[in-house]
């Protein structure tokens, strides 16, 4: 394609005084590459030493700053002109440019990042850069400890950990950040020290409390970048609407059994996660990790590419996850990406927004107490130790187990019969509607569904909810059965 | 080398004045002679695009406005040769700042506003390999 290029007055001396010059290109970065490699001496008054356009350097394809389209990237055809239009800014001698309070780095450190420091891509700025940042981690699970190990490792000067969990066994098959020392131990505490072991130059800050929609913006505040490491839909949403309104990126991971998403979601360049989902899906749709699994891989793969979109965000590198979604098939082994777009439309980001300070986030997500209250209500439910009891009484009861055949291995209610929940109206004709029946799976969740799902096929018998499933039988009566 | 009359260069002090204790900033419109002196002809001032807080000590003038600089000097005939600011409570001089942020051959006209008083007022233009500025010869007519 051949271009225009207008040269500025002052810089003609340095194109042989010519006010306008044409190259063949396809790109506005190949047109300026072109131009300075004819006229070396321009390059120096438009780049600066890493070799980006110096940031008061604007660039313009007929009227349009190519920022607001691919950058460099932006693709040219015959005929348009690039104007190089200086934003002109200056000032007294007091140096607080985020580029001019950039903090140096030790020779201790220098020797720590010296993978970083010889690619020009990172180099002693980047390296001062990522010193300079600082990344909120909403979550220490799955993904939230490849990430915090990976960013404290990279030199991320300031990290907040959101958590108010504890270390549990059941976590350790993925949740790497913690080990089996720290079984019983608040997360917050034993992610801090594992990341403080890794590097011991950055400040690690903890939060030791759920996120809330009380809590979110004046935690927020406080940090560049926020990474979601949740596992829920309410959290997922209180995330990406804390994010827009207080125009921090957003780097988002979810998992799944064997499939990871990631994205990066900043509504002031791109798609946000309601742009994605407006709405989420029904409670109970879409199981947790905890009633799905997860393998344990999956969260170490999303985790760090997580990570890797963090450091570029801060790095200010090209081609973030931003308006792209990247889907991970671990089993397949396959990634695969799509194309977002920005909503219009989006209540929370679009052009009139109707959402301007965060909500009930719980209620949102069909998890407010009014409506499962009605559901709870028509269920029947019986504590473990109750079971027991009428089981030493000799009560004519059965207990059918609606888990799947791989977790009745795992461990098992003496004297239950199996029938997977996706079988059990199929087979409603092996349970007795003569005898009281109560119904277990491993938390309590599947079983009231299999229980409605017989009520609406027209089960005559008396149905109870096993409450906590075979979790609370292991814990209250018999502790020989395993939790898993 | 830059000309410029007493009338422009009171027009300077007086929006530095005005101004203060933020940063004021314009562009200073003219010809560009043959043997490389500047004619300033008028001054084209600018609103201070910073954020409230950055502005004691920062200015910046757009591309949009420079470019609409640039469309009124073309109407006259004339080209934009030059930028001028204001020091608040600082000396005339460049900072580090002010030399990533300029291109040679244009001139830097900056005054050091000390207690809402105009103060000192030099011109600077940097050296073409961008390592420093140097002071530029200033020739006032009434």
């Amino acid at each position: 394609m051949s271009i225009t290029i207008a040269i500025p007055a002052p810089l003609r001396q340095f194109a042989r005084g010519q006010s306008q010059i044409e190259v063949e290109a396809k790109t506005a970065g190949e047109a300026l590459d072109v131009l300075t490699s004819t006229h070396a001496d321009l390059r120096r008054h438009l780049f600066n030493d890493q070799n980006s356009l110096r940031n008061f350097v604007n660039v313009y394809l007929n009227d349009e700053d190519i920022r607001h389209s691919s950058g460099p990237d932006t693709p040219v055809k015959d005929g348009d002109t690039l104007m190089i239009v200086p934003a002109i800014a200056g000032g007294a001698v007091i140096e607080e440019e985020v580029g001019q309070t950039l903090p140096e780095l030790s020779n201790e450190e220098i020797l720590r990042y010296s993978r970083h420091l010889i690619m020009p891509e990172v180099g002693m700025q980047g390296q001062r850069k990522l010193k300079a940042a600082s990344v909120l981690m909403i979550g220490t699970g799955g993904l939230g400890a490849p990430l915090g190990m990976y960013l404290a490792a990279a030199g991320v000067g300031r990290i907040g950990i959101v958590d108010f969990d504890v270390v549990e066994e059941s976590n350790l098959q993925r949740q790497i950040i913690h080990g089996s020392r720290d079984l019983g131990r608040r997360k917050v505490e034993s992610a801090r020290d594992r990341m403080r072991d890794i590097n011991p130059h950055i400040e690690i800050e903890t939060h030791e409390s759920r996120l809330t929609s009380q809590n979110a913006m004046g935690l927020f505040r406080n940090y560049d970048i926020i990474v979601d490491g949740t596992d829920n839909f309410p959290t997922r949403y209180l995330v990406n609407d804390a994010c827009v309104l207080s125009g921090k990126p957003n780097v988002y991971g979810s998992i799944f059994r064997f499939e990871g998403q990631s994205s990066v979601f900043w509504a002031e360049r791109g798609a946000c996660y309601r742009c994605l989902y407006p709405e989420p899906p029904p409670p109970g749709l879409v199981p947790s990790c905890a009633e799905g699994g997860v393998l344990g891989v999956l969260p170490g793969i999303v985790g760090a590419i997580q990570a890797n979109e963090t450091i570029k965000i801060i790095l200010g590198a090209p081609d973030i996850l931003v308006n792209r979604l990247l889907l991970f098939d671990a089993w397949a082994m396959k990634f695969r990406e799509f194309k977002l777009r920005k909503d219009p439309q989006c209540p929370v980001c679009g052009e009139n927004p109707t959402i301007k300070e965060l909500i009930d986030y719980e209620e949102f997500c069909g998890l407010g107490a009014p409506q499962t209250a009605a559901v709870e209500e028509k269920v029947d439910e019986i504590s473990a130790i109750e079971l027991n009891a009428r089981r030493l009484r000799g009560d004519n009861i059965q207990i059918i187990d609606v888990r799947e055949p791989h977790e009745f291995e795992i461990a098992r209610i003496p004297g239950t019969k199996l029938i997977p929940l996706n079988h059990v109206v199929g087979r409603m004709n092996e349970i007795d509607p003569e005898m009281d029946t109560i119904v277990h799976c491993k938390g309590g969740v599947r079983s009231a569904k299999a229980i409605e799902a017989l009520k609406r096929a027209g089960f005559s018998g008396k149905l109870i909810n096993l409450k906590g499933g075979i979790t609370a039988w292991a814990e209250d009566v018999d502790p020989r059965v395993a939790k898993y | 080398m830059i000309k410029i009359d007493n009338d422009n260069l009171s027009a300077i002090r007086s929006h530095g004045e005005q101004d203060y204790p933020y940063e004021c900033c314009g562009l200073l419109i003219g010809r560009f002679d043959a043997d490389g002196t500047k004619a300033v002809v008028e001054t084209y001032p600018i609103s201070n695009a910073r954020e409230e807080s950055a502005k004691r000590n920062r200015f910046l003038i757009e591309p949009a406005e420079l470019m609409q600089g640039e469309r009124y000097a073309a109407s006259k005939k004339l080209e934009v040769v030059g930028f001028y600011h204001s020091h608040p409570e600082s000396p005339a001089v460049p900072s580090q700042y002010d030399l990533e942020h300029a291109w040679p051959t244009y001139s830097y006209i900056i005054v050091s506003v000390r207690n809402q008083k105009a103060g000192d007022l030099f011109s600077w233009e940097q050296e073409p390999d961008r390592s420093k500025f140097e002071s530029e010869r200033m020739i006032t007519s009434a």
